[in-house]
């Protein structure tokens, strides 16, 4: 017999708010829940057993496939400790590439983020303006990688090629008149670093617009301040990482803590919050967003100043060019063994992780010495803090599930894996 | 309206021309109101649009003005399931439950001077009866659906309106002190003589209260708790699909119609010109501004929609239990507080109003 007091309500996997395929049962008294259970593994899709089947270079796609809003920082765990087992160090222009498309993947997750949560509080036009932004850093990830979010641009020993010289371009048809064309085109002139320059200009005033929005909203207030409070200590018993701790006060930033690639040359700041509420996580993830576009701006300067290679010249590990193929058999071997057999990673373990958008990303690799991991472990944020769900909203209303909900951010694609 | 009808039946026998008249009148208005909703939909969909930075529906017919045509059809020709342990009775009931209010209760809402169908004298209380009546439409949904979602918007939309019902009460209280009758047509003759004379200056925190019920009541953003999209999903309609969800989404719109009507009629004068009264106009080419018309209603009634599309593209949701304190710890004191101040008024004859 079911409790009578009590009202079990099956939230999800089909749900609005279910941010993907979350199912969770809450026991509700009326409005005030008293226990969520979240119930995960509907996306399971074996990710890391089938890391163990397919050489190191072949998983790196499915990377991108975890984290499918932050995908070029999942890439960036794996090939980082891919490197690191091997001991090889990328040129440092690919290292700068690779932190400014980690910080363009940062706002990219923390828009998505933003329009997701302020839609489910029921800001409505957030969401689309969110989505107005992510366009243009999803046009920098098709300019590099010919793909608009898997991109599977990074590679151990730096990443598949260098920057664009140019911008793809609009092009007037039946629907887009010459002249609107050419508006639309204004900052795609030049290299894609110009259109990331222009976009990095533009893009505080619209974080702005966004703040207008909510930032001193009563409603939103209402809706965010002294939900889901988590405190500093428990914060760090959970396992929370990222904009989730640092939201609850716990200065901890890997980016600063255990720089990886070119973070220590960068100068920019860790926002913490106060309360560890939703309205301070908010505020951490929005600050975050107009660091990372700090960040960007120094990459793009030092990488307009400093051409060079971008991928290391070890045929054992990075293909070699093309042209070189057609006459120089050497180079003809070792294309072949690289796409077919791969390479060899010597044997040994190591857990790397990177701060992606969502907190602590880490890839834990076992290596038996052969061409494919002997395991592959991922740890993913998403993971550590639904486990948190249940503390968070106990004892508020069904609405604020769907403001904490929001506010952990939570991608199925890694939490799942 | 009543002599031209008159004269248009002029060839049916005289003593029937006392219940065609009416009946041309009621169908003129059920025409004029659902085609008002269609295009109310279409007008709320791209002024979001536009709030938005998107397009907005464009596709059928000319820049998409028949998009809530093909809407229409399309939910027509669905078929609606019902649950399976629903009360089939109620849940098909419940529908026409909140139809029927909100288009009853354009009887007695004047449109200009001569349009009205029924002229009673107690208006406003009928009024007040009929958007009360509605509420039933939704909790019948609610539990007739046998859904748990369904179940909590229900109730959700029944406490709120209770709270709304009564803070709009009490503000229809102080335009029936100002207007000193409950005919919505006294109502407007009181305003007369400029827009300094409207109540929404006398009124003006009745006006506000008024309005800011008018959304809870209509159960629009940001007081949607009941259908709550990211919460209970729809809420009450969850269940519904096809023609039963039509009129559910027919009911909500006209009765977003009939609240703006109202906050017009009874704050700004209702078919009154904004004119009216200027000494500016006066014996211009443009005097015909200042005669009250039926446009100078339509006019204040699209702010009003407007001004509903335009909270809904701007504000986040309250929660349940916020909107039910500001309903009873903000609008309902301010609306007590604001009866005693006009009463106040009244008897110091500070008022724009005339002493009986």
């Amino acid at each position: 017999m079911a409790d009578s007091d009590n009202l079990t309500l099956n939230f999800g996997p089909q749900h609005p708010a279910a941010h993907g395929v979350l199912r969770l049962i809450m026991e509700m008294d009326g409005e005030v829940v008293h226990r969520i259970d979240p119930h995960v593994g509907l996306l399971h899709r074996g990710t890391e057993k089938l890391a163990e089947t397919k050489p190191y270079n072949h998983s790196i796609g499915y990377m991108d496939r975890l984290d499918y809003i932050s995908m070029m920082c999942c890439e960036h765990a794996y090939v980082l400790a891919i490197e690191k087992l091997l001991d090889v160090q990328p040129p440092i222009r690919a290292q700068y590439i690779r932190v400014m498309f980690d910080e363009i993947t940062r706002i990219l997750n923390h828009l998505l983020w933003l329009g997701c949560h302020g839609l489910d509080i029921g800001a409505m036009a957030l969401f689309l303006y969110c989505f107005r932004e992510r366009e243009d850093l999803m046009d920098c990830y098709e300019a590099v990688s010919g793909s608009r979010m898997h991109a599977t641009y990074y590679r151990p020993g730096g990443v598949y090629r260098d920057l664009p010289e140019e911008m793809p371009k609009y092009k007037a048809n039946r629907f887009i008149s010459k002249s609107k064309v050419k508006k639309l085109n204004y900052n795609r002139e030049g290299t894609l670093l110009d259109f990331i320059a222009d976009f990095t200009e533009r893009f505080p005033s619209k974080v702005d617009e966004y703040e207008a929005l909510l930032t001193d909203n009563r409603i939103w207030k209402q809706r965010t301040v002294n939900i889901g409070v988590v405190e500093p200590e428990r914060a760090i018993e959970l396992g929370f990482t990222g904009p989730m701790l640092r939201g609850s006060g716990v200065e901890w930033d890997l980016r600063r803590k255990e720089p990886y690639e070119v973070y220590d040359l960068l100068d920019f700041k860790i926002p913490i919050g106060l309360n560890g509420d939703c309205y301070d996580r908010y505020l951490v993830r929005v600050e975050e967003m107009r660091q990372s576009n700090l960040i960007i701006q120094q990459c793009v300067a030092w990488l307009n100043k400093n051409p060079g290679p971008v991928i290391i010249e070890d045929n054992k590990l990075t293909p070699p060019k093309r042209a070189l193929m057609k006459h120089d058999m050497e180079s003809l071997i070792y294309h072949f063994k690289l796409f077919s057999e791969g390479y060899s990673v010597p044997e040994g373990e190591i857990y790397c992780p990177v701060e992606s958008p969502k907190g602590e990303f880490g890839v834990y690799i076992v290596s038996d010495g052969a061409n494919k991991p002997y395991r592959l472990k991922v740890r993913a944020p998403s993971f550590a803090h639904l486990a948190a769900i249940n503390e968070m909203v106990k004892g508020h209303m069904l609405a604020d599930v769907v403001s904490v909900l929001g506010t952990l951010d939570l991608v199925f694609g890694e939490l799942d894996r | 309206m009543d002599e031209f009808l008159t004269i248009l039946f002029d060839f049916l026998p005289p003593e029937s021309i006392r219940f065609v008249v009416p009946f041309m009148k009621i169908i003129i208005l059920l025409v004029a109101l659902i085609l008002g909703a269609a295009f109310l939909v279409f007008f709320e969909r791209k002024v979001i649009a536009f709030m938005h930075q998107r397009i907005g529906p464009n596709r059928v017919g000319p820049k998409g003005w028949f998009q809530s045509f093909a809407d229409v059809i399309k939910l027509f020709i669905k078929e609606v399931i019902v649950p399976s342990n629903a009360d089939r009775f109620l849940f098909l009931t419940a529908p026409l439950l909140s139809l029927i209010p909100a288009l009853a209760a354009w009887a007695v809402i004047p449109l200009n001077e001569t349009f009205i169908i029924a002229d009673i004298d107690a208006g406003i209380l009928y009024l007040l009866a009929l958007t009360s009546f509605s509420v039933y439409g939704v909790i019948l949904a609610g539990w007739a659906s046998n859904s748990k979602y369904a179940f909590l918007g229900a109730m959700r939309s029944a406490a709120q309106m209770v709270a709304y019902e009564i803070a709009m009460g009490f503000a229809l209280v102080g335009v029936l002190m100002a207007g000193g009758s409950l005919n919505l047509g006294d109502i407007v003759a009181a305003q007369s003589g400029g827009i300094l004379h409207w109540f929404w200056i006398p009124l003006f925190p009745l006006f506000f209260v008024y309005f800011i019920s008018g959304i809870a009541e209509t159960n629009r953003h940001p007081f949607d708790v009941a259908e709550g999209e990211s919460e209970i999903v729809a809420g009450f309609h969850v269940e519904y699909s096809g023609a039963a969800f039509a009129i559910f989404f027919l009911a909500e719109y006209v009765n977003m119609l009939l609240i703006a009507t109202l906050t017009s009629i009874m704050f700004l004068g209702g078919w009154e010109s904004f004119f009216a009264g200027s000494n500016y106009l006066m014996n211009t080419s443009l005097e015909f501004l200042m005669e009250p018309s039926i446009l100078w209603l339509a006019v204040k009634v699209s702010f009003f929609l407007f001004t509903f599309f335009w909270l809904r593209a701007s504000f986040p949701r309250y929660r349940y239990d916020q909107i039910m304190k500001l309903g009873w710890k903000v609008l309902i004191p301010i609306t007590i507080i604001w009866i005693g101040v006009e009463g106040v008024m009244f008897l110091a004859n500070v008022g724009p109003w005339k002493v009986a």
